[in-house]
């Protein structure tokens, strides 16, 4: 039998029962498009973690006080101990390594600020010139921090766009005094829009000099320090540089802990690769549920045409072309049914996309491939007892029924 | 052509054997139309399966154009049945879904002729049996004489040996049957075998040789 007639015999007999193939092809587009709408969440919170570290730049090296051996998460917290402090002058000690660039030391406290008998909380950024490069903040209006001796304590701050918006309205904060805790400042600048960064919303941003923030807070510890490095294969030799200056000047104590952007990244990369691939495992529970319908429904075909098939061996149809036609009507219901979902997937990450904008909800092509070639194999697969079921009717038998 | 020896049939059921055909030994030439009598299970239908391939017996030997195809396995049985043997059943047993051509066409699907090889044979095989207007009608908009006719057209469309029918007018009222044993009784002057079980004496008795059968034997045979 020529394969095109094969197709066209199973074509007709799913035309044939339209409601029944409908419900089938429906059954397992759902499978398809439930794998293809779930691994694009899964890698759109992946692509999402990588964005946000690519905005922080490639060649980075974040300190924190405290020694962690696993990536990410605030050491010391989870131990009990309060960490050795990470001073200022650690920090700058770490201007004199080779192929350091920038050192940016950095805090973060909760403040209250307050200007014209109205009041905001606040997050408050201790940091220096070089966070402007760092975090990659434009300024709307004025300027940023100054570069100056970061141990300086000086009087100023840069607000988010949000914070001048609630405080002074429409007319510009620059020059004007703020109340900051217990202390004066002038604004120098207001950030320009920005919107949310690793948690925190730039709009509602005070950043002052890290020093500042210091006596104001009462912060004998920086929350972290940023290193930025010449080259990115610099990044490894400097970690270990970093370890050793600090080692020597916290007594031979190794408690700090240090990451490289591209540690943290990758680590973050592997969890939620993972968690696509689970996601897509889950929804693949479904595919093999269609495949299970697709067999129950071809062995009812199977019986209601026993007249057919025992007609067609009377024709001459062998076993091994009796299982083919089966075969071929299981696969166009698998194949049809892969598609749809495809298609129906496809505008499932699109809506994601239209709500969650942030997301870059997207299949990966490995899931698209793996929905179609399991929504194949199952159909298949499944079809595997019918047909065989089919090719063993006794002919005679099968003619015999009205 | 058709040499049964020493044909047997039997079922077990139970513990005990039950005979379907015992001992059935016939000759069948081209050419000849041969009616099969008797009563209900006395193994005329069973004889027909066996002639037609479509069942296998427990012991003897059946050949065919002077092949024993008792040996040959199911894949090469289909091709015999395919190449040598068409089938009129009582039930006509078309393809609902397909159309009269595509119904007549379907041995030649199966037996892989190229779609344009196909088409003048099934529309010279439409045009003989005067069905043609109804070419592009499904089994259900077709009368009963029509649907047996495209059946008839559909046994002859690989050009077979023999053509086996089983009560092939038992669903028709008599006109309709008595056009359709015409038809059929023409085809063995193209020299068909024309094997014909039937109950009804008066459609057996038009036959040139008669078979009758009883309890799964030959009972008589007008030839010998």
């Amino acid at each position: 039998m020529r394969p095109r007639d094969v197709l066209r015999f199973a074509w007709r007999a799913l035309n044939a029962h339209r409601g029944r193939t409908l419900l089938v092809v429906f059954a397992m587009a759902i499978g398809v498009a439930a794998v293809v709408v779930l691994t694009s969440l899964g890698e759109g919170a992946r692509r999402y973690v990588r964005n946000q570290f690519e905005r922080l730049g490639t060649n980075i090296i974040a300190i924190l006080p405290g020694r962690s051996e696993t990536a990410g998460g605030p050491a010391g917290i989870l131990s009990g101990r309060i960490p050795r402090p990470l001073t200022l002058d650690d920090a700058l000690s770490l201007r004199r390594i080779r192929g350091v660039v920038a050192v940016t030391p950095f805090n973060l406290a909760s403040g209250e600020i307050q200007a014209n008998g109205r009041r905001r909380d606040v997050p408050v950024v201790g940091a220096s010139a070089d966070f402007q490069k760092l975090w990659q903040l434009s300024v709307g209006q004025g300027q940023f921090l100054p570069q100056q001796d970061p141990r300086r304590a000086t009087w100023i701050c840069v607000i988010g766009s949000n914070v001048s918006k609630e405080l002074f309205g429409t007319r510009s904060p620059v020059g004007e005094w703020v109340r900051i805790g217990d202390r004066r400042f002038r604004v120098i600048g207001v950030l320009g829009e920005r919107g949310q960064m690793l948690g925190i919303d730039i709009d509602e941003l005070v950043v002052m000099p890290v020093a500042s923030a210091q006596v104001l807070f009462n912060l004998p510890s920086l929350l972290r320090v940023v290193v930025e490095t010449e080259r990115r294969e610099d990044a490894e030799r400097v970690r270990l540089d970093i370890r050793r200056t600090i080692r020597e000047r916290h007594g031979g104590e190794n408690d700090i802990t240090v990451l490289t952007e591209d540690a943290v990244s990758s680590t973050f990369d592997r969890v939620l690769v993972a968690l696509t691939f689970a996601l897509g495992g889950i929804a693949s529970i479904s595919l093999a549920v269609a495949g299970i319908l697709i067999m129950n429904v071809m062995l009812i075909v199977v019986s209601q045409r026993t007249n057919e098939v025992g007609l067609l061996k009377a024709l001459g149809a062998s076993p091994a072309q009796i299982r083919v036609l089966f075969f071929a009507e299981a696969a166009l219901l698998s194949a049809v049914g892969g598609v749809v979902g495809l298609i129906l997937g496809m505008l499932g990450s699109f809506a994601v996309r239209k709500i969650y904008p942030a997301i870059p909800a997207f299949a990966p092509l490995w899931a698209v491939i793996a929905a179609i070639v399991m929504a194949l194999v199952t159909g298949i697969l499944f079809s595997v007892l019918p047909a065989r079921r089919a090719a063993q009717l006794e002919p005679a038998l099968a003619l015999a029924k009205r | 052509m058709i040499s049964l020896d020493r044909i047997e049939r039997s079922f077990p059921v139970g513990d005990s054997v039950v005979y379907a055909l015992r001992d059935v030994s016939l000759h069948i030439d081209a050419g000849e139309y041969v009616s099969v009598m008797g009563p209900s299970g006395s193994g005329k239908s069973t004889l027909l399966n066996i002639i037609g391939l479509l069942d296998r017996p427990t012991s003897g030997t059946y050949r065919l154009d002077s092949e024993d195809v008792t040996a040959l396995n199911d894949e090469q049985q289909s091709r015999v049945r395919r190449e040598k043997i068409g089938f009129v059943f009582q039930f006509f047993h078309l393809v609902p879904r397909l159309t009269a051509a595509q119904n007549v066409e379907l041995p030649l699907v199966l037996a892989g002729t190229a779609p344009d090889e196909r088409e003048p044979v099934v529309k010279q095989l439409l045009d003989e049996f005067g069905i043609a207007k109804r070419a592009h009608h499904r089994p259900d908009q077709l009368s009963g004489g029509e649907r047996q006719r495209v059946a008839i057209a559909r046994a002859m469309v690989m050009n077979p040996a023999a053509i086996l029918a089983d009560e092939p007018t038992g669903n028709l009222d008599q006109t309709t049957g008595r056009e359709v044993i015409t038809l059929l009784e023409a085809l063995t002057t193209r020299g068909v075998a024309m094997i014909l079980v039937t109950h009804d004496p008066i459609l057996g008795g038009r036959a040139r040789r008669q078979i009758r059968m009883v309890d799964g034997q030959l009972h008589s045979d007008s030839s010998s």
